[in-house]
Parts: structure tokens; sequence; C-alpha cells
């Protein structure tokens, strides 16, 4: 199924969590936070919350700025 | 002077007044440096997509140096924007501090009031400590403080102009008025005008770009250490009022030869 990840498409399997759309985006998980349809998904339920069809993921971190 | 006159923000205790932003260092070891020069205990970072700006070395560098983090909304158009990136950043790095940037566009990066005081109170109101990046309006500053915010840090001009304190009438308004830190935020170019902010009477200063991109990050970095600290004496010091004409500091008594 299609998703989009940081507002690109992204073809991912049925049942994917959010931790699994994390894994697929960096390999580095401290520091990063996740919403899903401009929600926050807070980390302790990155595992249990499962993405549908169409779903719209950001997984950001920290950067220079400021 | 650190340890009997500490900068104090929402209960926490620093002892610099300086805070130093990120943004602009041609390196990690560069910024490393210049942070360490300008001896800052908190530092700003921005969210961003993580495959837009590498990963997060920006954090490795704060953990290093013991300095605290504090995420900005930094390209936020809307106070939902920064609604959810300050929500983003509260989860990635364990913290409610934020501070608040909603800009208007893009060529002059000034705060939009309205959006700015909406979000404000919605992250107030989800327990945030607000750090509100606002225009050098006394009013809006004294609304943004009534609101619940933690501190204010109003604009000397635009961010990363360099052009200094364009309105030191209305810091100086927005400190009279103001029972929270007055954090003067955007626009400095050197270290006088970082010294000017605190004989203003701000409590702290928050800078980036007068730094990280002057010729010597970490020499420009140390000048304004010393700025803020020069600065903040002189205002505790309390200045002489300007006068027309001279006022003689040696006595007349006791001239040889007159006449």
């Amino acid at each position: 199924m299609k998703i989009t990840v940081n507002g690109a498409e992204h073809e991912t399997d049925e049942g994917c969590s959010v931790a699994g759309v994390v894994a697929a985006v960096t390999a580095q998980p401290a520091g990063v936070a996740v919403a899903l349809n401009d929600q926050v998904v807070p980390r302790a339920d990155w595992k249990t919350t499962i993405v549908c069809e169409a779903d719209r993921v950001e997984v950001l971190t920290a950067v220079q700025g400021g | 002077m650190p340890e009997t006159d500490p900068l104090v923000i929402a209960g926490e205790s620093f002892g610099s007044r300086l805070i130093m932003g990120t943004g602009g260092v041609p390196s990690m070891s560069v910024l490393e440096e210049a942070l360490t020069a300008s001896g800052t205990e908190l530092t700003t970072v921005a969210m961003r997509r993580v495959d837009a700006g590498g990963r997060g070395s920006v954090l490795d560098v704060l953990g290093r140096c013991g300095i605290r983090v504090l995420p900005n909304t930094a390209g936020c158009f809307t106070a939902g924007e920064a609604v959810l990136t300050a929500k983003l950043a509260r989860d990635a790095l364990e913290t409610n501090w934020v501070k608040l940037e909603v800009i208007a566009d893009e060529r002059t990066l000034l705060p939009d009031p309205i959006e700015l005081a909406d979000a404000a109170e919605q992250l107030v109101d989800d327990g945030f400590v607000v750090l509100p990046y606002t225009n050098d309006d006394p009013v809006l500053a004294r609304r943004l403080e009534q609101t619940g915010c933690a501190a204010v840090m109003p604009l000397g001009s635009p961010i990363g102009s360099g052009l200094g304190i364009r309105n030191p009438h209305n810091i100086e308004l927005i400190v009279e008025r103001a029972e929270v830190p007055v954090i003067l935020d955007a626009g400095l170019g050197t270290a006088s005008d970082a010294a000017l902010a605190m004989e203003l009477g701000c409590d702290a200063v928050l800078l980036a770009t007068a730094v990280t991109r002057a010729q010597s990050p970490s020499l420009m970095a140390t000048a304004m250490r010393h700025a803020v600290e020069a600065g903040r004496l002189a205002r505790l010091a309390g200045r002489i009022p300007k006068r027309r004409y001279a006022q003689a500091s040696s006595p007349w008594q006791g001239l040889s030869s007159r006449g």
C-alpha cells in the first residue's frame, strides 16, 4: 500500500507500524518524533500504531537552527 | 558574576545570559568551538525531516558541551504548524520548553502577531514553557506575558540582518513593564549590539548569525560573551545621565599660576 513519508510516496506492507516506517527512513531513532496525519504519535505508541493506505507520516529530528 | 546574578526562566537558573542558536555554521567542529567559547548554557535547534538535514549530530555537540537544548518552531507560518512542531520537539527531545516562532513571510521573517498569540495560548494551556520570538511591540509583549509565556523575546531587527537594535526605545518600554525575562532575540551584528541590549535592561540575548557567520565564529562568540557580561554589569552599575555640557572631573581648586 502507498503512504506518504516526509512528503514522498512510500510503499509499505499492510499492517506496518509507525516504528516500521521510522526504521525505513532512519537507523537512529533517538531524538526523532513522528506525526501521523498531523497528530503526534508518542514514542511509546510507535509499535502499536498501524499505518493505513494514504496516511501522511512525518518523521522529524533536531537539526542546526535558530 | 554568574554565581550571584543568574538568569532565571520558569524557575530554572542559568549562569550565562547568552543564549545561542546553531544555524549557519560550516561544520560541527566550528559549532562546538563557538558554543564553548560563548559560555552558553541554553541553545536552540530546529526540527526538520530526518532526510532533509542529516542526522541530528547537533544534539551530540550539545550533549558533549552539557548545554540544554531549546527547540524552536522556525519555519512555521501558522499557529497550527507551530503547535504541532512544538509537540513533536517535546516528544523527540523530552523538553517542554520551546522557542516559539511564527513568521509572516520569508522576506522579512517578521513574527505574525495574530498567529503568535494564538499559538502561545495553545502551548501554555498544554503545559509548555513558551519563549516567544516577538516584534519589538510593547503591547504584544505584554499580551504574551499575560498569556503565560515564561519570557518575551523581542527582535532587535530582522533575523540574520545584523542591523542591531533598531528601536531601543521600544525595547526599554518592554523592559519597564515586563515581569518575566526579556531576551533580545534576532538582528544583532556585533558585540556592541549585545552590550546595548543588556544596557537597555534586557535579561539575556539570543543570537546565532552574528557568531556562526562571523569570519571567526569562536572569536566572535568570545566577544559576545564579554559584551553580554559587560552590558549586564553596566546596567546593574547604573550609568551616568547624559549632559549637554562638560562636567570637570578634576577639581578647579588649587590650580597653580592662575591669572
